[in-house]
């Protein structure tokens, strides 16, 4: 009985806090106001069901991996194909599940190559068992020699490099470069690439990626230590936000500068709060990627001539806001 | 070192001479006996260190940063120390956080409600999620370790499922431009400027937690039953302890420590990603054994947790402003973390010695 009241209670205060706090501004009634259309839902051609698996290297909750997703389901949607997606960290758990997938007889596999020492031997028992294979995102050099189709995906090297160039043409002089994840190799390519076509000196600077605070005070921290920094490049896009925060307790002047594309990077692009952004397209690697296999398998046709096919670098700056915000709002670019 | 009480102060004015036990001892013997003596020199230690090598670690701006980054650690640290001297763990605590900020951003966005709604709703979830801790661990008598490991896992699969599930991506929409942001953001994630030194608002939060905390500990009748509960269980029992009540109240406190950590986030960027939080678990243990918490239980401090809380950012962000190679940051931060708590424990050993 007294729990019945105490819930009954408890039920009367939300509806009470509900019927008395509603917000004039924001929030889900304005995006309804402002009627947006997803990426997904269309129409299904004559060919085949297909069962295509994508296995990424991704963390949990990865913006990025999330968009490469949604691109991926519009092709499939559209290809009358069934997709599934798989996703670890871990190299040799990466590998199991594509183990996995080889077993389950799907009709194609979109495999990122992270790592490819470890989902090297997994891939080629694919193409062994007749499965065609697409990878993805980084590691493009590897992609023949695994026996891929064709890579679809950025030179992380060659996108620090445009990073660097554009960074002369804005007459910076000392730029700090913020690996959110220790160790990974793509997001060390792509300093190594900023330092290389850049003039003025680049540092690293490691911040714990799942610790947005923590994260935010390093940066700080390096930016009141190099008063003489003057750009600040990040390599995902919740960094910027955080730098540009680390910024103002700081009190820098560095302007932030970053690697892929959110909502968030779009309303600071537009506020002037960040320079540019490089975004390598994840919703084009997805699609494509499923679209491919499907041509694939329904056409005979293979994308790039043998050569990796580039998503990217695509540099953004505040001009391109007013193109990009409806975009990124629902999560496809 | 057995589990015990501690020392109650002799009350002042006290006029019955002949106990032994309510003689009076000398402040110096007092602060020794204090499980945070060892790490306070630690501390000093760190600090001192950091002053010497690092010529920007003095500034007064730096120490604006480095008191925002132990904060940030410190405002968990204080409930988790305490569920430590009470005898268990909380795995949960890291992700609780960013289920906390989850919760508040989404339910108020969906919603189109006063952004104080969702932070109360928040309020309430996070210490239903202590409850469900609690409860769990009374109810079923298995480890700590393994039900929150349980509730760990579910709520990083909750705030990715959920999220996805309602925001149709990883992170959730931003709030900034709804109805309470600014007055939430004042008392959550604002700064003040001090002679100088820019002062975030989690620093006031974190004092007055650790405040009502050590208040709590050793001044109450429930700071007994905490020690008590940590120390020896079924004696406490006996003696007629609520040792299950007590611990699910340990449980929410972990909960009432999530939410203002996850506010904190929520309001200081207006979005949230799902997927952070993983790990942070492991670092507001670490701040509360530094501190002198025992992993055994019955014996800590909530003074302890902040000053462990303190070395760990003064560690972190003094490798920093020494301009160490990036590449061997956590070594560092291992070693130094290790040689603080060495000395922890040698000067606590020294202290006993001489009692």
């Amino acid at each position: 009985m007294r729990t019945h009241r105490k819930a009954a209670a408890l039920l009367a205060v939300c509806a009470l806090a509900l019927a008395a706090g509603c917000s004039s501004g924001g929030g889900k009634a304005s995006e309804e106001k402002n009627g947006e259309g997803g990426g997904a839902g269309g129409k299904a051609v004559t060919t085949d069901r297909l069962k295509i698996a994508m296995v990424t290297h991704s963390g949990e909750g990865d913006t990025f991996w999330d968009i490469v997703q949604s691109g991926a389901k519009q092709a499939a949607s559209k290809d009358n194909v069934e997709f599934l997606y798989a996703a670890n960290k871990e190299g040799k758990e990466q590998a199991q599940l594509i183990d996995s997938y080889v077993a389950k007889k799907v009709d194609g596999i979109v495999v990122t190559l992270a790592k490819p020492e470890a989902v090297k031997a997994a891939v080629q028992k694919a193409v062994a068992a007749g499965i065609p294979v697409v990878t993805i995102n980084s590691g493009g050099e590897h992609s023949e020699a695994v026996g891929a189709l064709s890579h679809i995906g950025q030179e992380e090297s060659v996108a620090g490099e445009a990073v660097g160039e554009e960074l002369n043409t804005r007459g910076k002089k000392k730029a700090l470069c913020v690996i959110h994840e220790q160790g990974n190799v793509s997001l060390e390519a792509r300093c190594a690439g900023v330092k290389k076509t850049f003039r003025g000196t680049v540092e690293n600077l490691n911040v714990e990626g799942t610790n947005m605070p923590a994260s935010t005070s390093s940066i700080e921290a390096k930016l009141q230590t190099g008063k003489d920094i003057d750009t600040v490049v990040t390599l995902g896009a919740p960094f910027a936000a955080a730098t540009v925060k680390a910024k103002a307790g700081a009190g820098s002047d560095a302007e932030v500068n970053t690697f892929d594309l959110n909502a968030e990077v779009v309303r600071q692009l537009k506020a002037k709060e960040i320079g540019f952004a490089v975004d390598q397209q994840p919703y084009l690697q997805g699609y494509l990627a499923v679209d491919g296999l499907w041509l694939h398998r329904t056409n005979g046709n293979v994308l790039g001539g043998g050569k990796p096919v580039l998503t990217g670098p695509a540099l953004v700056t505040g001009k391109d806001v007013p193109a990009l915000e409806k975009y990124t709002a629902r999560g496809t670019r | 070192m057995t589990a015990t009480a501690p020392a109650q102060a002799p009350a002042p004015g006290d006029k019955a001479p002949a106990d032994e036990r309510l003689l009076k001892t000398s402040l110096l013997r007092r602060l020794l006996g204090r499980p945070e003596l060892g790490s306070v020199v630690g501390a000093v230690a760190v600090f001192l260190f950091f002053a010497i090598v690092a010529d920007s670690f003095l500034r007064a701006s730096s120490f604006g940063t480095v008191l925002y980054a132990a904060s940030v650690i410190g405002i968990m640290a204080v409930p988790v120390a305490l569920l430590m001297i009470g005898g268990e763990f909380d795995l949960s605590a890291g992700v609780l956080v960013t289920s906390s900020a989850l919760v508040s951003s989404m339910f108020s966005y969906q919603l189109t409600a006063n952004i104080w709604v969702g932070v109360l709703v928040s309020l309430l979830v996070t210490l239903a999620i202590g409850v469900f801790n609690g409860v769990m661990l009374t109810r079923t008598k298995l480890p700590s370790f393994i039900i929150t490991l349980g509730t760990f896992l579910m709520l990083t699969g909750l705030n990715l499922g959920l999220t996805k599930m309602i925001s149709g991506t990883v992170s959730t929409k931003s709030i900034a431009d709804m109805e309470g942001f600014e007055s939430a953001k004042a008392l959550f994630a604002s700064q003040v400027t001090i002679g100088g030194v820019n002062l975030k608002i989690t620093v006031l939060w974190w004092l007055a937690l650790v405040a009502v905390a050590t208040w709590i500990l050793l001044r109450t009748r429930a700071g007994n039953w905490i020690f008590a509960v940590g120390g020896e269980t079924e004696a406490a029992r006996a003696v007629g302890v609520p040792v299950n009540k007590t611990r699910i109240g340990l449980y929410m406190g972990v909960g009432l420590g999530a939410w203002i950590s996850g506010q904190h986030l929520l309001f200081s960027f207006d979005v949230v990603q799902s997927g952070e939080g993983v790990g942070n678990e492991l670092i507001y243990i670490i701040a509360a054994v530094i501190g002198g918490c025992l992993i055994t239980g019955g014996y800590g401090s909530a003074i302890g947790s902040a000053v462990g809380a303190f070395i760990f950012g003064m560690t972190s962000k003094g490798i920093v402003y020494a301009e160490w190679d990036p590449d061997w940051f956590k070594f560092f931060l291992g070693a130094m973390l290790l040689l603080a708590t060495l000395l922890n424990a040698w000067v606590r050993k020294r202290a006993e010695a001489t009692r």
